[in-house]
C-alpha cells in the first residue's frame, strides 16, 4: 500500500462519506453548489460542516473516553448546562471573556465529577455518567428558571453563527479542536497511555501509569468539548433552551465514534475517524431534509443507512473481504465477490 | 398519621366554612401537572391571577408530572371539602376511581387544557383549545393575506405523531383547500424546537432555489418560527416580507419578532383556561346551569397591527 497509515485507517469511513454525499447529489440537484453571500460561504456542504459541529465537538471528547473503555452519557446535559450558564452570565452583564471562561470551567467541573466517580469510586462509566445525564438537564432548568433565556450579545452569537474568511465559526472550532486533540494525543505518549487503560486498567496501573489522573483528564476533556458545543448551540439560536439543547446528542456522538471505526471496547482510537463519523451522520440528516420525504420516514431511513455502514465495517465482513482478496482471481467469476457482502448485509 | 392530619385539616376547614357559609366566595382546589414548559407556567400564573380577581380561595398543588401526586391532591381537596376542583390531567387514563370519589362528595371537577378517557358524567366540563381550529385560523389568515397570488408554503411540523402536530397540520390544510394558489411544497418536522426549526429551514431554503420560490412559512409553534426566522435572515432574505411567517402559540418572543417586522401572525393558545372554567363554575353554583361538556377557548389571531410591543410586555410577566 502506498497510502500513509493514518489515511488507510479511516479509508472505509471516507468511502462511506463519499457514497452518502454522492447519494445526496443524486437526490438534490445543486447539493454541491457553494456560493459566497453575506460574507460567508453558503451551500448544503457548508450546512453539513456547520450543523455537524456540536456532534463533532462531542465526538472528540467521546473518542478519548471510549478509548479508556468508558462512555460519557452526560454530554448532552452538559451542553444544556453550558448554554444556560453562558446565557445567564451574559444577560447579567458579565464580559464575554468571563462568560466563556466560566462556561468552559463549568464544563470541566462536570467532566471532573464524572471522572471522579469512575476513577476513584470505581463506578461503571455508563452509570456514573447517567447520573449527570439525568440531573444535568434539571440543573440547566434551574439556571434558566424554566424559560428559554435569550441574549443578543454579538460575541456569543458570533460563536454560534459568525464566520471567519467565509467559513462558519463552529466549523473552525471543531476542526481546530480536533487537530489540537490529535496532535496532543498522537505526538506524545498520551494516546498510547489512554489506549493502555482501555486495554487493561489494572495492568497499566501496575506498569506505572497514573490511571486515575488520566481518567479524570479524559472525562474533563469530554466535559470541556461538551461546554464548547453548548456555547455553539446556544449562540446559534441566540438563547439557552434547557429542555432541548443537546437532547439525545450523546447518542449521536457515540454513534459518530462507532461509525468512525472505533471500538466501544476501548484500547484504540482515531479522532479523525470520529470526526468523519460525525460528518457521515450529519450528511445523512441533511440529505433526508433535502429529499423532502414525509418526516415519518426520517428515523427509519437514518437507521437503515447506519446499519449498512456498520455491517460493512463489522469484523465479520472485514474477514470476508480479506478472504475474498486472498483468493486467486482465476478461480472465481468476477461478479461474485461483489455480491457476497450484499448477501451478508441482507442477513 | 397522614390520615389523621387530613382529618384534622378537614375538621378545621369545615368549622371555618360553617362560619362563612353564606359568603358567595368559593374555595377551589387546582391540581396542576407541573411546570414543564413556559406555557404551563403561564397557565399557573393566570389561574392564580383569575382566582384572586374573583375572590376565589385557590388551593394549588403541583404534581411534578406524576399522576399519583394528582390523585393524592384531589383526595386531599375532597377531604378538605372544597367547592370545586380544577384538574389539568397529566395522562388521559386512570381517573375513574378518584373522579367517582369527587362525584360522591358532590364536588364538581373541571378539566383544564387536556382531556381524560373517563365517562363524561364524572366531570362537570372540560376547558381546552381546539388544535385543529388553531391551524385553520393560521391558514385562513394566509389565504386572505396572499389573495389571488400564487404562494408556495413550507411547513415546520411539530414532533412527528404528536397530537398538536397532526391536528395543526390538518386544520391548516383544511383552510387552504379550495385555494389552489396556496400550496404546501415542503413539510418536515422541527420537533417544536428552535434549533431544529432553524436547521430544517436552512434545508428548505437550499431546496427551494435559495428561498426565492418560498412565499410563506407555517410553523406549528412559535419557537420553530423564531429559529427559522434566523435561518431566513442568514440566507440574506427578509422574514416577514420576502417570506411571510405565521405560527401558533403566541409566546412572548414571537411578539418581539413581530415588532421588528420579522413575523407576520401568530394564533394564541391561551394560557387562560381558568377564566372560562371559573365562569362555568360560578354559573353552576349560583343557579345550577349545566355547562356544555367541552368549552372551547378562543384561538385569537395576532398580527403586526396589534401592538406587539405592548403584548410582549404583558406576556413577559406571565411566567412563560
Amino acid at each position: 500500500m502506498t497510502l500513509p497509515t493514518t489515511i488507510r485507517r479511516v479509508l472505509p469511513q471516507l468511502v462511506a462519506l463519499f457514497v452518502i454525499l454522492a447519494l445526496n447529489t443524486a437526490i438534490a440537484p445543486g447539493f454541491l453548489d457553494i456560493a459566497f453571500a453575506n460574507g460567508r460561504f453558503y451551500g448544503s456542504l457548508i450546512d453539513i460542516l456547520n450543523r455537524g459541529a456540536p456532534v463533532a465537538l462531542l465526538a472528540v471528547g467521546m473518542t478519548l473516553v471510549i478509548a479508556t473503555k468508558g462512555i460519557d452519557l452526560s454530554v448532552g446535559a452538559v451542553m444544556a448546562i453550558a448554554g444556560a450558564v453562558a446565557a445567564a452570565l451574559i444577560t447579567s452583564d458579565h464580559s464575554l471573556a468571563a462568560t466563556i471562561l466560566a462556561t468552559l470551567g463549568v464544563g470541566i467541573v462536570c467532566g471532573l465529577w464524572n471522572g471522579a466517580l469512575v476513577a476513584f469510586l470505581g463506578i461503571q462509566p455508563i452509570i456514573a455518567t447517567l447520573i449527570l445525564m439525568v440531573a444535568g438537564r434539571g440543573i440547566a432548568q434551574l439556571i434558566t428558571e424554566g424559560v428559554i433565556l435569550t441574549f443578543n450579545d454579538p460575541g456569543l452569537v458570533f460563536v454560534g453563527t459568525g464566520a471567519v474568511f467565509g467559513i462558519p465559526f463552529p466549523v473552525i472550532l471543531w476542526v481546530a479542536i480536533g487537530i489540537a486533540a490529535s496532535v496532543l494525543f498522537r505526538t506524545t505518549a498520551l494516546g498510547l497511555l489512554v489506549e493502555a487503560i482501555g486495554i487493561n486498567r489494572r495492568a497499566s496501573s501496575l506498569a506505572g501509569i497514573g490511571t486515575s489522573a488520566l481518567l479524570l483528564a479524559v472525562y474533563a476533556a469530554s466535559g470541556l468539548c461538551a461546554a464548547v458545543a453548548g456555547i455553539v448551540a446556544a449562540g446559534d439560536i441566540r438563547g439557552a433552551d434547557a429542555n432541548n439543547a443537546g437532547l439525545w446528542l450523546e447518542l449521536d456522538a457515540i454513534l459518530a465514534v462507532v461509525v468512525g471505526g472505533n471500538s466501544l471496547m476501548g484500547g484504540r482510537f482515531s479522532i479523525a475517524g470520529s470526526l468523519i463519523g460525525a460528518m457521515i451522520i450529519q450528511s445523512v440528516n441533511t440529505g433526508i431534509l433535502l429529499a423532502g420525504f414525509p418526516p415519518e420516514f426520517n428515523l427509519v431511513i437514518k437507521a437503515a443507512i447506519i446499519v449498512v455502514i456498520l455491517v460493512v465495517q463489522s469484523p465479520a465482513s472485514q474477514t470476508l473481504f480479506a478472504f475474498m482478496k486472498s483468493r486467486p482471481r482465476s478461480e472465481e467469476d468476477a461478479a461474485a465477490p461483489v455480491r457476497e457482502p450484499e448477501k451478508e448485509a441482507a442477513r | 398519621m397522614k390520615n389523621l392530619k387530613t382529618l384534622a385539616g378537614a375538621v378545621a376547614l369545615s368549622a371555618l366554612m360553617a362560619g362563612s357559609a353564606a359568603a358567595a366566595d368559593m374555595t377551589v382546589g387546582f391540581s396542576q401537572i407541573g411546570s414543564e414548559s413556559g406555557w404551563r407556567a403561564a397557565e399557573t400564573t393566570l389561574t392564580k391571577q383569575q382566582a384572586e380577581q374573583r375572590g376565589i380561595d385557590l388551593k394549588f398543588a403541583d404534581a411534578q408530572q406524576k399522576q399519583e401526586n394528582q390523585i393524592k391532591a384531589i383526595r386531599s381537596f375532597i377531604a378538605q371539602g372544597v367547592d370545586a376542583i380544577l384538574l389539568a390531567p397529566v395522562v388521559a387514563t386512570g381517573w375513574d376511581q378518584v373522579l367517582e370519589e369527587a362525584k360522591d362528595a358532590e364536588i364538581p371537577v373541571v378539566l383544564l387544557d387536556r382531556q381524560v378517557d373517563s365517562s363524561d358524567d364524572l366531570y362537570l366540563t372540560a376547558v381546552g383549545s381546539d388544535l385543529e381550529h388553531e391551524g385553520e385560523v393560521a391558514g385562513d389568515w394566509l389565504v386572505k393575506e396572499v389573495g389571488d397570488k400564487d404562494c408556495n408554503v413550507v411547513e415546520l411540523q411539530g414532533t412527528t405523531g404528536s397530537s398538536p402536530a397532526i391536528k395543526r397540520k390538518a386544520g391548516f390544510e383544511k383552510a387552504i383547500s379550495g385555494h389552489d394558489n396556496v400550496k404546501i411544497v415542503r413539510s418536515q418536522t422541527g420537533d417544536f424546537t428552535r434549533t431544529k426549526g432553524k436547521e430544517v429551514m436552512e434545508s428548505f431554503l437550499k431546496a427551494e432555489n435559495g428561498g426565492q420560490d418560498i412565499c410563506a412559512l407555517y410553523a406549528h409553534n412559535d419557537d420553530m418560527a423564531v429559529g427559522a426566522i434566523q435561518a431566513i435572515k442568514e440566507a440574506g432574505l427578509k422574514p416577514g416580507s420576502d417570506i411571510l411567517v405565521v405560527s401558533i402559540d403566541a409566546v412572548p418572543d414571537i411578539f418581539l419578532a413581530m415588532e421588528n417586522g420579522e413575523a407576520n401572525a401568530t394564533v394564541e393558545l391561551t394560557p387562560n383556561m381558568a377564566g372560562p372554567a371559573f365562569d362555568a363554575l360560578e354559573a353552576y353554583k349560583s343557579d345550577g346551569t349545566e355547562p356544555p361538556k367541552f368549552i372551547q377557548t378562543e384561538s385569537k389571531l395576532y398580527t403586526q397591527s396589534d401592538n406587539p410591543k405592548a403584548i410582549y410586555e404583558e406576556k413577559k410577566n406571565q411566567g412563560y
